[in-house]
């Protein structure tokens, strides 16, 4: 009966996650004997890089052959849960900082400490601070693969029409009260439909054609695509310790400063509102020509300078706040799974992903900066050869004090959810910022007691 | 006198069920039964599962976010089924009165063959609020930007819409199957008397429809329960949580945060409502003998 057959597949949605139909058929083998690796990864961009790392690998370790396999971001988690749960993980896969402390604390991952203590892996060759977030105490559980770090994006001919120097991006600045030079710029790049900009008293905030600034509201509890930035560089910090916090502080006053300022962008109409937004994603609407500048990730570089690109883009530096220019600077790892069959087999080839042989060819193909600064150079000259500047997303990389972590702790996703309804309420005018972040900051922290 | 007993036929009857119910027992019995047993433990997947008693339970009954699920389930609900079964029965009485077009009903049912995902990619194309087609007919019109699924008053009745979109056609065909056994003598006599096609309506077609009415209300509101994909895709159970209903807070709980007891729980939860469902639905049906005699 259709009824009692939908009730069944409520259940039955929850039974097969649970693992009922799965097998391993992995068995004990000779060392030395034909052993094949499962590898995953996420990103279909960088797929092809990382098949070349392991064409190289197999060639110096012929016994051992990599088989990767690549999902899409959200099923690519769902998967990799399920997959341990069942008992059949991969042996070897690319981890990301909101997902892998659950992984941790299941004791899922190997600690490779004693690998890299024995091997003598140069962990000074990464991006400053990148090894230790995949530290707890002095359990390691992975080496870094990649880095990224956020930057300005604007529509050149927007802005050169707009009578705005290209140059003047260089030095903007911010503060939470009146926006500083970074409000003035976006103020001059909002259009109405009568081609008045927003600094114009006839300015109509109803009718507006270009909006300076694209907001990202679904940015859950980091905010790397915008608040978390300008936050950071008005003095916020996200919880005691990172990695491995367990008390966050996004009551802080100066995190709901700078909410108040992206919701008074709003109000100017130099933004779109939340309740008029569109669901679309930010480069589309930049790409449609709906917006005139937005902060993107490194990880955006093939959108907006690639072919796919419909108009022309350049990067500029993010403004420097109060206490001045801060980016996030988020990395990926490579982890092997506690329960592998191979497990010096999965170390050999982590050791190589995390070595400058296998970085050096990602970076070479210019798809994102691999962690060690050597093969991140080889990126950057990558792309300038294909006549792509990104050189400010290595810069400020490299500025002392310019960079923040972001936050690795247990309970990521749901910290994620609570901080990003908290946002949201707040610029739907539900609540005012203050009020909802200290109730959302309860809630987070209500999660590790 | 011969005294033949009748011939047991139960025996064969049972070995003739017996796939079926194997099929039933490993598909639906054991998975059923693993996620009731999951719904009072404590699991994540990645460890094993520890009994908790109703804990889950008594924490579902105090989570606002669980009740905000329901309450915005409901919410969709009525104006999912409301505008769906009204728009339908209109089209079936079109249909059923002036054309009997085969073209016209297959036409109908299009929008229903169009898998959800892509009902929903469709229209957060149409009615996205800087590039939608829907917002620039308003603004040619003089009418400002609708945030269709971002705006928090706009965003169910959106999803509620759009659904009603893909569905109407197909409870249209249901409803017009019904029409048809309507004989049509009653509408001759009828017209012979002088009655309109609205008194025709009201007296002949809604009341003899009634047990046809009665099935796919029913239906299509627990189908309407578990509204998922088109939240999935289009709102993401936002803005805030305005579009989260119950299906979306079980995939949240299960496989985004990997509270599989609790998920469990939610789901054995709404697993009752939707029985209770049944159960209403059992009686309206026996009580719906048709009137045609």
């Amino acid at each position: 009966m259709i009824r009692t057959s939908r009730v069944g597949a409520a259940l039955l949605t929850l039974a097969v996650a649970a693992g009922v139909a799965a097998c391993s058929s992995t068995t004990e083998e000779e060392p030395g004997a034909a052993v094949t690796l499962d590898y995953w990864l996420w990103d279909d961009n960088q797929k092809a890089s990382y098949q070349q790392c392991a064409d190289e690998f197999t060639k110096a370790n012929p016994n051992i052959t990599i088989k990767i396999s690549q999902a899409a971001w959200n099923e690519y988690w769902q998967n990799l849960t399920t997959q341990i749960a069942a008992g059949d993980a991969p042996d070897v896969w690319t981890n990301q900082g909101s997902y892998y402390p659950q992984f941790v604390s299941s004791g899922q991952i190997l600690d490779i400490q004693p690998y890299v203590t024995a091997d003598k892996v140069d962990l000074s060759q990464y991006q400053g601070g990148l090894a230790d977030l995949f530290t707890k105490g002095d359990q390691r559980f992975g080496l870094p693969k990649d880095w990224d770090t956020m930057a300005l994006v604007y529509n050149t001919e927007h802005l050169k029409a707009q009578g705005i120097d290209a140059a003047s991006l260089a030095n903007l600045t911010w503060n939470p009260t009146d926006g500083g030079t970074f409000e003035q710029l976006i103020a001059k790049a909002t259009v109405d439909e009568k081609g008045r900009n927003g600094l114009d008293p006839a300015f109509d905030k109803t009718k507006v054609k270009v909006f300076g600034y694209l907001p990202e509201w679904a940015d859950g509890s980091q905010g790397q695509n915008g608040w978390g930035n300008l936050a950071a560089s008005n003095g916020f910090t996200y919880l005691d310790k990172n990695p491995w916090g367990t008390q966050y502080k996004y009551d802080d006053p100066k995190l709901a400063q700078t909410i108040d300022w992206f919701k008074s962008l709003s109000a100017k109409g130099y933004a779109p509102a939340l309740d008029k937004a569109s669901t679309l994603s930010r480069d589309s609407l930049l790409n449609a020509g709906k917006g005139a500048i937005t902060f993107a990730g490194s990880w955006m570089i093939n959108s907006y300078l690639g072919e796919g690109a419909k108009l022309k883009f350049a990067f500029a530096p993010l403004p420097a706040g109060p206490q001045g220019r801060k980016t996030a600077i988020n990395g990926l790892s490579d982890a092997i799974w506690a329960g592998t069959k191979h497990k010096d087999e999965a170390w050999k080839w982590v050791k190589f992903l995390g070595s400058a042989d296998c970085q050096n060819i990602v970076g070479g193909n210019g798809v994102v900066f691999p962690a060690i600064k050597t093969a991140s150079e080889k990126a950057l000259a990558a792309h300038t050869a294909k006549g792509r500047d990104v050189k400010v997303f290595v810069d400020e990389a490299a500025a002392p004090g310019g960079t923040f972590f972001v936050p690795i702790t247990e309970h990521g996703n749901e910290v994620s959810q609570l901080v990003q309804d908290a946002i949201q309420s707040a610029i739907l005018g539900q609540s005012d910022s203050a009020t909802a972040l200290k109730k959302a900051n309860d809630q987070v922290n209500a999660l590790f007691k | 006198m011969s005294s033949t007993k009748p011939r047991d036929d139960r025996r064969a009857a049972w070995l003739f069920l017996l796939p079926v119910l194997v099929g039933f027992a490993v598909f639906y019995g054991y998975p059923a039964a693993r996620g009731v047993w999951y719904s009072v433990t404590d699991y994540n997947m990645l460890n094993t599962a520890t009994y908790v008693g109703a804990e889950n339970y008594t924490k579902l009954l105090q989570d606002d976010q669980f009740w905000n699920a329901m309450l915005v389930t409901a919410w969709y609900v009525v104006l999912n089924i409301g505008s769906q079964t009204l728009l339908a029965l209109g089209i079936a009485t079109l249909m059923h009165r002036l054309t009997r077009s085969v073209v016209l009903r297959a036409t109908l049912l299009l929008p229903w063959l169009v898998p959800n995902v892509t009902i929903g990619l469709l229209w957060m194309w149409l009615l996205d609020t800087n590039l939608g087609f829907v917002n620039q007919l308003l603004h040619t019109v003089g009418l400002g930007p609708v945030g269709f699924f971002t705006d928090e008053t706009w965003a169910m009745p959106t999803v509620a819409g759009i659904n009603t979109w893909a569905y109407t056609g197909y409870t249209a065909l249901l409803l017009y199957a019904g029409m048809l056994q309507i004989p049509q003598y009653l509408y001759e006599g009828a017209s012979i008397d002088g009655a309109g096609e609205w008194r025709m309506f009201r007296r002949i077609t809604l009341p003899l429809l009634r047990p046809v009415l009665a099935l796919v209300l029913v239906v299509s509101l627990i189908g309407s329960f578990q509204i998922f994909d088109t939240i999935a895709v289009t709102t993401k159970g936002g803005p805030v949580s305005a579009t989260q209903v119950i299906y979306y807070f079980i995939y949240l709980q299960a496989f985004k945060y990997f509270h599989m007891g609790y998920a469990a729980a939610a789901a054995v939860f709404l697993a009752l409502i939707l029985g209770v469902l049944t159960a209403i639905q059992m009686r309206l049906l026996r009580a719906s003998r048709s009137d045609l005699a």
